[in-house]
């Protein structure tokens, strides 16, 4: 499937503006940084989730517990998957019992990854709450999943893709927008 | 006209050949009467009439015509296993006898491992009343010892005048030296062969398959060569010592046909006889776990397949017998440790000849003449059939050309415990003429 | 980088591509082994069916473990108490087994090629957890990524597998998996125990132990059993403890630091001796932790997804 770039909806500027934002929202709602946990989902979420609680230290003065949770063994697609998908190492260690958990993603589209982090979190202890930060949200959620700190709102079309470009693995900070493109027979 | 024939135990196979046959335009090869060309060959009540280049005018009788066949005088097997008495379950006189005509051959000699075993007078009876009404004519060879235990002979007088042909104890090596001594001290008086399975048991016990890379690999414990070696080492003195005629059955190492090779130049009266499955297959075969690569002695390497390439060149090697061991499906489809030894043998034997040996330039047909008609009835002392005016029609037609699978056949054996089955064969026997009856191959 | 076949019967049979993604995944499952809740949900709903027809409680309480721990049904079928006693066949077992609906086999079994038979007769997925002496893709698989925890890198590796090689399935799949890794391996045993023409598998023979210790960055203690001195391939334990035993008193002698490795249960005294097997270069128990994650990491990568029919 090819895709073609519609937009660049976000630059690296935006990004770093949105990454500043989001740590004085956090740090906002949650009064501080008192049992605040953060856990990024990998890949791309995990490096925003780095950026973010750095970017709380430098706020704060104080380092906020960070780690990578990694979401494939509880996905619910499973059984319809022809190959089955790359594990990754979750990495979580601290323990989340009584802390409020601030969860880290990208992109947040069905909700159904942000299900299975919640199933995976539940297994690590019980929380005091979950919040949930994402950079874009481009709706057509399908399950009753909302985010509590948004970067951007990205309204999309169901042929369209948000990619979300970050240094630590792509060449670039910035987000874009695509969409499918018929392939010429 | 032509009768139809019904066997005791059902079914309508042979048919008489009372009529007037004509073989048209065929390679014709019998070399004792200096046979090699494309003649016609015409068949009157079981007799072989007038054999001639130009086709007769007005023929008034069937006329079988088949531009790539060859006709030998009657092909025999001599080393197959008739599970009966004992495991009819398995193969019968008659559908082993079937299986042989099927695949090409007018005679067999079977082993005594049957329950209970050829090793008295009735048994040997037993197995020509059974044989008798057959198209196929069956030999019986009778056990060396009681109960074929190794240690005390059996009634081989009794039994070779019953009509036995040789006497073997196949399945078991006979290790006592002095019970195999006077074994071929004994028959020397009948001027039967001693036909030995060459195997050390202590050497060969619970392996099974050859012992090298593969058996590394595949972690299955291995028979080494030396176990059949030095057995052929051993009672190719005992013959030297006694004067008697030994042959050794399914050779399959390449020290073994030295051995052998080496005997017949001192004029040691030793023969040998090679399966199909033989100069086919090496042991890489096993690979699969497929049970139908298990037999005794088992597949071996590359290089004894070569040897044993060179042994059907050079002569060293006198017959091809293809040690037809039927087994039930229970048996064979089991783990590779616990399933028995043996595949069957009679159905694929002529299109593994044709695939592995004449299209490969190894031999010959006149070869074959010598491995499959010939030799096998001199070491058993039984008349060899002609193609000549006036003598019995026992003959074998042959094509060379046609393409099969057994596995699109029905297939006569009971068994079909064979790692053939699949494969594309080049050669399909076409029908075989004995006892005023003629098979044909569908 | 798929198992296309749809079972894991021999590390002869995996290649390259795919033994880095199983050494890989592991990493990913050894993690959930130190979570509180050890368990995910992964395997739900799928059920995979023990068939140990030799005794083994540690492999198959092994792979128990894993299966439960990725949340899959997990059934035990042993020999002594089974209708195996009664004459029924492999065959029949198997497919009776099969038709009470299950996902997965793993099966341990006295006959070399038992895995194979029951992959081309059943549809189910197929694990061997040891046939006869040709391979127990498993344990080399949880040996080797025991020895990645300790060395960066297997190419050039120097791994010495010690003790009865013709009847060790371990030794055989981790010669296939360290080869196609690029390790160097040496075996060392009496000769009556060294497999026929096994250096065309791309090894080294060595028979002295002292020899051996000298130059080698792995070593793999095989157990000796018993019945191998019964059989006559060497006249006594003692015998062989004194030639090829792994002691305190040789390793001094090494000029590096070796991993010491052993597939278990150990035979203190015999082929190692106690201070050794509990010694700081000792990964014994490593490899026991290892070999729950090594088998999820099999379990998931098989149990996901469609396969081609073999």
């Amino acid at each position: 499937m090819e895709f073609r770039v519609k937009a660049k909806l976000v630059t690296s500027e935006d990004l770093r503006r949105i990454v500043t934002r989001l740590a004085h929202e956090i740090i906002e709602r949650n009064r501080g940084i008192n049992d605040l946990v953060i856990v990024g989902l990998l890949t791309r979420g995990a490096y925003l989730a780095h950026r973010i609680a750095k970017k709380i230290e430098e706020i704060e003065g104080k380092p906020v517990p960070t780690g990578d949770l990694d979401v494939t063994l509880y996905r619910d697609d499973f059984r319809t998957r022809l190959k089955q998908p790359d594990v990754q190492v979750t990495n979580i260690k601290f323990q989340i019992d009584e802390k409020n958990v601030m969860l880290v993603d990208d992109v947040l589209f069905t909700g159904r990854t942000v299900r299975a982090a919640l199933d995976a979190l539940m297994d690590f202890g019980r929380p005091n709450r979950i919040h949930l930060a994402v950079l874009v949200d481009r709706g057509h959620r399908e399950l009753p999943i909302k985010a509590d700190f948004v970067g951007k709102n990205i309204p999309t079309s169901i042929g369209e893709e948000v990619r979300v470009k970050l240094t630590e693995v792509d060449q670039e900070d910035c987000v874009y927008l695509v969409e499918a493109v018929e392939e010429e027979k | 006209m032509n009768q139809i024939k019904k066997l005791r135990h059902g079914g309508i196979k042979y048919q008489t050949a009372n009529g007037k046959i004509l073989i048209q335009d065929v390679h014709v090869i019998d070399p004792s009467q200096k046979l090699d060309a494309r003649l016609n060959v015409i068949i009157e009540n079981g007799k072989i009439g007038k054999i001639a280049q130009d086709m007769p005018q007005n023929f008034d009788g069937e006329i079988i015509a088949h531009k790539e066949a060859v006709l030998f005088p009657g092909l025999i097997d001599m080393h197959v296993h008739l599970r009966e008495p004992g495991r009819e379950d398995e193969e019968t006189i008659e559908s082993g006898a079937l299986a042989a005509a099927a695949g090409g051959f007018t005679a067999v000699a079977c082993m005594p491992n049957t329950d209970p075993a050829i090793e008295t007078q009735e048994v040997v009876n037993f197995i020509k009343e059974e044989a008798q009404p057959l198209l196929v004519n069956v030999y019986p060879v009778a056990a060396i010892t009681k109960r074929r235990e190794g240690k005390e002979l059996a009634p081989i007088a009794e039994m070779a005048e019953a009509g036995a042909v040789g006497i073997s104890d196949d399945g078991t090596p006979l290790m006592n030296a002095e019970v195999m001594r006077r074994a071929l001290e004994y028959a020397k008086m009948f001027d039967i062969p001693v036909l030995g399975h060459e195997e050390d048991s202590n050497l060969s016990r619970n392996r099974h398959m050859h012992e090298g890379f593969y058996s590394t690999k595949l972690g299955i414990p291995g028979i080494p060569s030396v176990s059949e070696e030095i057995m052929v080492a051993r009672d190719i003195m005992l013959t030297e010592y006694t004067g008697g005629r030994f042959h050794v059955c399914h050779i399959s190492t390449r020290k073994s046909i030295d051995l052998v090779r080496q005997a017949k130049i001192k004029g040691i009266p030793v023969s040998c006889e090679v399966t199909p499955h033989h100069f086919t297959l090496t042991d890489k075969a096993v690979e699969s776990f497929d049970t139908n690569t298990k037999m005794n002695p088992p597949l071996r390497s590359a290089d004894d397949l070569a040897a044993i390439l060179d042994g059907l060149r050079d002569g060293t090697i006198d017959a091809i017998a293809s040690d037809h061991a039927p087994h039930s499906i229970e048996e064979k489809e089991a783990e590779y440790i616990y399933a028995p030894f043996g595949i069957t043998g009679l159905e694929t034997a002529w299109g593994l000849i044709v695939s592995e040996l004449l299209n490969k330039k190894i031999i010959g047909l006149k070869d074959v003449y010598r491995l499959c008609v010939v030799n096998p009835r001199k070491i058993l002392n039984i008349p060899i059939p002609k193609i000549k005016e006036g003598e019995l029609a026992d003959l074998s037609l042959l094509d060379k050309q046609i393409s099969w699978r057994l596995c699109d056949l029905p297939g006569y054996s009971r068994s079909k415990n064979t790692p053939f089955g699949e494969r594309v064969l080049t050669g399909r026997p076409l029908a075989v003429i004995n006892k005023g009856m003629i098979f044909r191959n569908v | 980088m798929n198992f296309k076949s749809g079972h894991l019967l021999g590390l002869e049979y995996v290649d390259n591509d795919d033994i880095e993604l199983i050494l890989k995944s592991t990493k990913s499952f050894r993690e959930i082994l130190d979570r509180p809740i050890k368990k995910v949900p992964t395997l739900q709903g799928k059920t995979v069916v023990n068939l140990f027809f030799e005794p083994s409680t540690r492999t198959r309480i092994s792979f128990e473990l894993a299966e439960k721990r990725l949340s899959a049904d997990s059934v035990n079928f042993s020999t002594s108490t089974s209708s195996v006693k009664k004459g029924e066949t492999l065959l029949d077992t198997a497919r009776n087994i099969e038709a009470m609906k299950i996902d997965m086999v793993v099966i341990r079994h006295q006959s070399p090629g038992a895995a194979h038979f029951l992959a081309l007769n059943l549809d189910a997925n197929i694990i061997n957890a040891g046939d006869g002496a040709h391979e127990h893709p498993t344990q080399a698989l949880l040996d080797m990524v025991t020895i990645a925890e300790h060395h960066k890198s297997f190419k050039g590796l120097k791994v010495g597998i010690v003790g009865d090689i013709a009847h060790s399935r371990v030794a055989l799949s981790n010669i296939h998996g360290l080869r196609k890794m690029g390790a160097k391996i040496t075996l060392c045993g009496p000769a009556t125990l060294i497999p026929r023409e096994v250096e065309r598998l791309g090894v080294d023979i060595c028979y002295n132990i002292d020899d051996l210790i000298a130059d080698v960055d792995v070593l793999n203690v095989l157990r000796i059993q018993l019945e191998r001195q019964d059989s006559g391939f060497f006249p006594s334990l003692r015998e062989y403890h004194q030639y090829f035993g792994i002691t305190r008193e040789r390793l001094e002698k090494a000029t590096k630091p070796i991993t010491i490795m052993h597939p278990g249960p150990i035979n203190r005294g015999v082929e190692i001796s106690s201070d050794v097997a509990d010694s700081e270069h000792s990964v014994i128990l490593n490899q026991v932790t290892n070999g729950v994650a090594v088998r999820m990491a099999i379990l998931y990568l098989l149990a996901g997804g469609e396969h081609e029919s073999n």
